[in-house]
């Protein structure tokens, strides 16, 4: 298994997999945002803006996949200390903050004909709105230590503990909104979903999982990359000085 | 243009450090500043660069008291290098700060070139070792053009090769008219130079 | 364009765009601020409506004093801040530039999203704007106050705790007149432009004053 990590081997995999996973993405997403706009009924009560369900949803299965593939990447760091697990580790965190931001943004606009404002302090996105505050926090954390060693290993123990913490501050923040108000647009006792809706609305989540991948893929090769480019550097920085190898001369 | 102390005195934490020094530097000569450690030679280089107040005696240039720090060059123990940037902006920006009534000097690029150091030019402040960092240091000398060079202990780090291209840099600066005070443990190959000896202030 | 001052700011702008993490770090410390408010007074919109201008001032401010201790430390360390000071340029022209480079780089990323966090505050727009406007007014006094403590701690290794108990309480006005600003653009008898003149003019007199307070503490340093 270790040899199919080898950061070279990483390079040649994804140098074909990109414009397949990429390919697969357009697809996906052309055919689930017609499904979506051309094909998939309006709903009775919210009307059209029940469409921004098909990208909020997706939005927030892949906010939470993000934290899924970083935590294994951590596990990976830990365990077998691989820099291809680092760069993985380090690549999922910027895209699962985005697609949370996403969730987060397209919840707030598909609450404001609800609610009549653009945020109410509802339990399920202000779970994800800290999950954010974890994902912001831990870029900052890679941005912070310069060395990438060094940084991997600070961020995967963040990572996990933040992996348990979860359903910790999931169930308190439930508990917490439970005990100010009830109501919510998106509880369970929602519109039940016909297959109509539920179609385009997966092909939209397979979409936008090609999508990640895609992403984290161009994500892990800049990364690689990088830290060649940061070897050589130092290569460059030495090469220029007296050239000569380690020597030893006992003394007499 | 001639710079000359009388009866200097420098406290530090309360604490005489350099007592009653003397000296006379014009046009083209250089001073060694010798000593044992502790003796305040890098005090007295700093008191001379207006870093440090002087408690007694006079400091002046061709006999005004005034604007000392402008007209010299300071190279301490940092080298007053931004990792994040390239060498050669780290130059350009202390090139254009330090220059006088707008005059600049020779080009980054030129300039580590005198210490061997052209291959750095683009490359982030932050990969180069101590040594380089200290050649870099000293090619600040030459961006900004500046009569009077205070090198604490310039060569640390240096390798011979380095300390042969300091020398002769130096030399250059002499023979242009510049003047240098150095504190150091080792020959600059500074031909000529007087000697300041400071002892440790009782 | 190539003066001592312009490729001083065009150098501190540089730093801060490499090393990153300043501004927006600043930006998600903000976030966390705002979001942690009603986790502990409930989130009743009403409640948050009328608290939530006094939360963003606060949480911008706290949020100014994170990086705030960096600003003449790191050139201190590494020794550019002796030759800052062998410039023909005088050391308060010097701190007054590095204070507007470092205003731009950190405090006006917070002004530009302190508005739009108000979102999540259920503020209204003339609110949001209220904000913002007296953020932009006030946060200049906030960074030049903090240079001044800045410098005070700038040889310190934990200087940052001990800068924010000596700047806090220095930043009190601004608060009490730009939370006052906020409030009246969202409503309510004072007039929006009587504490904003206020504000403006604690920013113009700190401007002028502090430079020359944090230079000489630097000037000290040595001794």
């Amino acid at each position: 298994m270790l040899r199919y990590a080898n950061p070279s081997f990483v390079l040649r995999f994804v140098k074909p997999a990109i414009p397949i996973c990429a390919g697969l993405t357009a697809i996906l997403l052309a055919v689930g945002l017609y499904l979506v706009f051309f094909v998939a009924p309006a709903d009775y009560q919210q009307g059209e803006t029940v469409r921004i369900m098909y990208i909020h949803v997706p939005a927030a299965w892949l906010g939470m996949f993000a934290y899924m593939v970083m935590s294994s990447a951590a596990l990976g760091t830990l365990v077998w200390r691989h820099p291809v697990a680092d760069a993985a580790q380090k690549s999922a965190a910027p895209l699962g903050a985005m697609f949370t931001f996403v969730c987060l943004v397209t919840g707030s606009l598909w609450g404001k004909p609800m609610w009549g404002t653009y945020w109410v302090w509802d339990a399920r996105l202000t779970s994800m709105l800290v999950l954010l505050l974890i994902y912001l926090a831990l870029i900052a954390l890679w941005q912070t230590i310069e060395e990438p060693q060094r940084a991997a290993k600070a961020a995967a123990v963040m990572t996990l503990v933040g992996l348990v913490n979860i359903p910790i501050i999931k169930f308190s923040v439930d508990w917490w909104n439970t005990l100010h108000q009830p109501a919510s647009v998106f509880t369970t006792s929602g519109p039940a979903i016909y297959s109509s809706m539920l179609w385009p609305l997966l092909i939209m989540a397979v979409g936008a999982t090609f999508l990640f991948l895609t992403l984290h893929m161009m994500s892990i090769r800049n990364e690689i990359l990088r830290r060649r480019l940061d070897r050589l550097t130092h290569l460059a920085v030495a090469a220029g000085e007296a050239r000569g190898t380690a020597s030893f001369e006992p003394a007499r | 243009m001639r710079l000359k102390a009388q009866k200097l005195c420098i406290d530090r934490g309360g604490r005489r450090i350099v007592e009653g020094a003397d000296f006379d530097l014009s046009d083209g000569q250089a001073l060694i500043v010798a000593g044992p450690n502790g003796a305040g030679k890098s005090t007295l280089l700093r008191a001379i660069a207006g870093l440090l107040p002087i408690a007694a005696g006079a400091l002046d240039l061709d006999g005004e008291a005034e604007d000392i720090a402008s007209v010299l060059h300071y190279i301490g123990h940092a080298e007053g290098m931004k990792p994040a940037l390239s060498v050669g902006e780290n130059l350009a920006f202390w090139g254009a700060f330090l220059a006088r009534d707008g005059k600049r000097g020779r080009s980054p690029a030129d300039a580590l070139g005198a210490f061997g150091l052209a291959h750095v030019l683009d490359i982030p402040a932050g990969y180069l070792s101590a040594g380089q960092k200290r050649r870099a240091a000293l090619a600040r000398l030459l961006v900004a053009p500046r009569p009077i060079w205070l090198l604490d202990e310039p060569t640390t780090a240096l390798d011979v090769r380095s300390q042969g291209a300091l020398g002769q840099v130096m030399a250059e600066h002499r023979a242009g008219g510049g003047m240098i005070m150095a504190a150091t443990h080792s020959p600059l190959g500074l031909e000529g130079a007087g000697e300041l000896r400071l002892g440790i202030a009782a | 364009m190539s003066g001592p001052l312009s490729s001083l700011v065009r150098r501190e702008i540089a730093i801060a765009r490499r090393i990153g993490g300043g501004g927006s770090m600043g930006v998600v410390f903000l976030l966390v601020l705002v979001t942690i408010v009603p986790f502990a007074i409930g989130p009743d919109l009403n409640l948050l409506r009328r608290i939530g201008p006094a939360i963003l001032w606060i949480a911008s401010l706290l949020a100014m004093l994170l990086g705030l201790d960096r600003l003449f430390q790191a050139d201190w360390e590494d020794g550019s801040l002796d030759q800052l000071q062998l410039g023909a340029t005088p050391l308060e022209a010097v701190v007054f530039v590095k204070c507007l480079a470092h205003w731009a780089t950190t405090a006006l990323p917070l002004v530009v999203a302190a508005p739009l966090m108000g979102l999540l505050m259920a503020q209204e727009p003339e609110s949001m704007l209220g904000i913002g406007v007296s953020l932009l007014v006030g946060s200049p006094a906030m960074t030049f106050i903090g240079a001044v403590g800045a410098a005070a701690t700038v040889s310190l290794r934990r200087g940052g705790l001990l800068m924010a108990l000596l700047v806090l309480p220095l930043c009190i006005p601004a608060l009490i007149f730009g939370v006052s600003a906020a409030n009246a653009a969202a409503g309510g008898t004072v007039p929006f432009l009587t504490p904003l003149a206020v504000l403006a003019a604690l920013t113009l007199a700190s401007g002028a004053l502090c430079p020359f307070a944090a230079a000489a503490l630097l000037r000290r340093l040595g001794e």
